[in-house]
């Protein structure tokens, strides 16, 4: 584990969490560094996407999900009682398995979020959108490919600019922290690289907590791991270090495709 | 069961098997089948010999009286209906097409709102058991008869209008919509709570995500995801408006006149033909006046129908 010198994006400490009477996290203490891929891997069913999702908050979408303990972000308590759910999810993206655009053009996709956020503070300049829209789309490295068709319905895209997009339609609400929920799932292994690749060059400027079934995918494109089990934390350090050397039997087992 | 249904016997190993093994083979699965078939396409066949009696036999009736009798000019361009008058009998129904209008219109006022809104309570913010009691209270209010409906605007609404709004008659267009408005509103909430509910719930997953409000993923994302089918249900409503019957006869007068205010007393065109067509002479013009009006009304309603499947059809293409 870290000393704590290095700067934390997300501290979680006691985090309980059941869905109706389930418990589904037991105690989760987890300490992730700013600025870097964090992996999360895991059997089926050991609360990795549980995790993922209760940092945007989005379980509460479940009217049966209690939580207890603390989930720190950049230093601030989410979970906190005056704390409003609309400013953390704001701040905290999230990616999802199957790559889900709004049914609206994707110039509108990419504004959506920007605009929940914005127009309070009046309407916004048409060239500030078009800004906003072509930045955010060439970070994602989507620009050259659909800037004639901008107001092409988003679910028409191919799965792998689907995904591209739920990753550029976060950008403009400038996020600290990104949560990737197995976001190449759904992808063939060619549109898999590029969306890895895609993420890979994101580091740095943001946080990202990516989940994955894909062991190589984890080794080669994150930083630091952590492993799960049955709703806690087994182990987390550098990955390099852990695929090499894991601390414990569990770990090593999982890794060598020993679970499931 | 027959006595070849066993398992196959292992043939002695070399013998070649032949495949398949019994190839002209018919179990009792294939009659049922064929039986099945038979009874299946009749059902079918039905629905359309139905409909397509019923338009021959209303038109036999009506087209007749189109063809010869009939002066169009004066059919959609007079307000005087007229079938019984002594001198000369007149077929005016522009009075009775604007009473059918103005009552469904008025009706879609009332009951769009209405039910819009609760469709999307019910699909996005109701829960549990407040989510089913309201279903089943919506089901209870598709139940009422038509004739009840009649009853409840002549004895509750009538006097309340002549109350409230100091009029001397309260059976009236504004009587005869809300009551309309009302009858539509549970069939135009279970179609537009369907339509809600056929949005995935990825969208709304991806817009909370983002930090949306609940208002703001019906308004910003699940509205416009199910335009289709919700124009679907108001068109719908409007069917059912159009076509009904016996609550407009009770409630809105029945008297022919343009109505020009909610107060005016108006008449339909369904409710004319409910009231005269007992006492119109069986093969005289008035009978056949009347089944001219049926053709129209008949016309009417396929179209709105026809349309509203094409909006479902377009959603369902359209996968969302
Ligand atoms: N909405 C829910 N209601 C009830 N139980 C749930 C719900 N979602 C998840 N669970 C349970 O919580 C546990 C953790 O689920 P979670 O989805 O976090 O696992 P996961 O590690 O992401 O698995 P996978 O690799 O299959 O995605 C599982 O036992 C699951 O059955
Ligand atoms: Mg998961």
């Amino acid at each position: 584990m870290d000393s704590g010198a290095p700067p934390l994006a997300i501290e979680a400490r006691g985090l309980n969490l059941w869905y109706g009477s389930f418990q589904a996290l037991h105690d989760v203490d987890l300490r992730i560094r700013s600025g870097i891929i964090t992996s999360l891997i895991g059997p089926s069913g050991c609360g990795k996407s549980t995790f993922l999702r209760s940092v945007n908050r989005i379980t509460e979408r479940l009217g049966y999900v209690r939580t207890t303990g603390t989930i720190e972000v950049h230093g601030q308590d989410i979970l906190a009682p005056g704390v409003e759910l609309v400013q953390v999810r704001r701040k905290i993206g999230m990616v999802f398995q199957r790559p889900n655009p709004l049914p609206l053009s994707i110039r509108e996709n990419v504004l959506f979020g920007w605009r929940l956020h914005r127009e309070e503070r009046g309407r916004p300049e048409p060239h500030e959108c078009d800004e906003i829209v072509e930045g955010a789309l060439r970070k994602v490295l989507l620009w050259d490919g659909v800037k004639d068709r901008l107001d092409l319905r988003a679910t028409e895209l191919s799965l792998e600019e689907q995904q591209k997009l739920c990753i550029a339609r976060l950008l403009p609400m400038r996020p600290r922290v990104l949560l990737m929920d197995e976001p190449c799932s759904a992808l063939d292994p060619k549109a898999t690289e590029a969306v890895e690749e895609l993420i890979w060059d994101l580091r740095g400027e943001f946080t990202i907590v990516i989940v994955t079934h894909n062991m190589a995918q984890a080794r080669r494109a994150s930083e630091e791991c952590v492993f799960m089990l049955l709703g806690r934390v087994v182990e987390h350090g550098e990955t390099g270090a852990m695929f090499v050397t894991p601390e414990c039997r569990e770990t090593a087992d999982y890794i060598e495709g020993r679970y499931g | 069961m027959s006595a070849n249904d066993g398992p196959v016997p292992h043939p002695p190993r070399g013998t070649p098997v032949p495949f398949p093994a019994r190839a002209d083979e018919r179990d009792r699965a294939w009659f049922v089948d064929k039986v099945v078939q038979v009874l299946v396409f009749a059902g079918g066949i039905s629905g359309i010999v139905c409909v397509v009696g019923i338009f021959v036999f209303v038109s036999r009736e009506g087209f007749g009286f189109i063809a010869h009798t009939l002066d169009l000019r004066e059919f959609f361009g007079s307000i005087a209906w007229r079938p019984t008058s002594d001198k000369r009998a007149t077929y005016g129904i522009l009075a009775l097409l604007a009473g059918t209008a103005s009552v469904t219109g008025l009706a879609m006022l009332v009951s769009v709102p209405f039910s819009i809104g609760a469709a999307i309570y019910i699909a996005e913010f109701a829960r549990g058991k407040t989510r089913e009691a309201l279903k089943v209270l919506i089901e209870l209010l598709a139940a009422i008869p038509s004739v009840v409906w009649g009853f409840i605007g002549l004895t509750m609404l009538n006097p309340l209008i002549i109350d409230v709004f100091n009029v001397p008659v309260g059976l009236c267009v504004l009587n005869a919509g809300v009551i309309l408005g009302l009858m539509a509103a549970p069939i135009m909430t279970t179609i537009a709570e369907d339509a809600l509910k056929a949005v995935p719930d990825g969208f709304r997953e991806a817009a909370e995500a983002m930090g949306a409000t609940r208002w703001q993923v019906v308004w910003r994302v699940v509205l416009p995801a199910a335009k289709q089918g919700l124009m679907a249900a108001v068109l719908l409503g409007v069917g059912r408006g159009f076509g009904e019957t016996m609550a407009v006869l009770m409630a809105s007068g029945h008297a022919i006149n343009l109505p020009t205010s909610p107060f005016d007393q108006a008449r339909a065109l369904t409710a004319t033909i409910a009231a005269e067509l007992g006492e119109a002479e069986k093969g005289g013009d008035h009978y056949r006046a009347l089944f001219t009006l049926g053709i129209l009304l008949f016309s009417v309603t396929f179209a709105i129908n026809l349309l509203a499947d094409t909006f479902v059809r377009g959603r369902r293409k359209r996968g969302g």
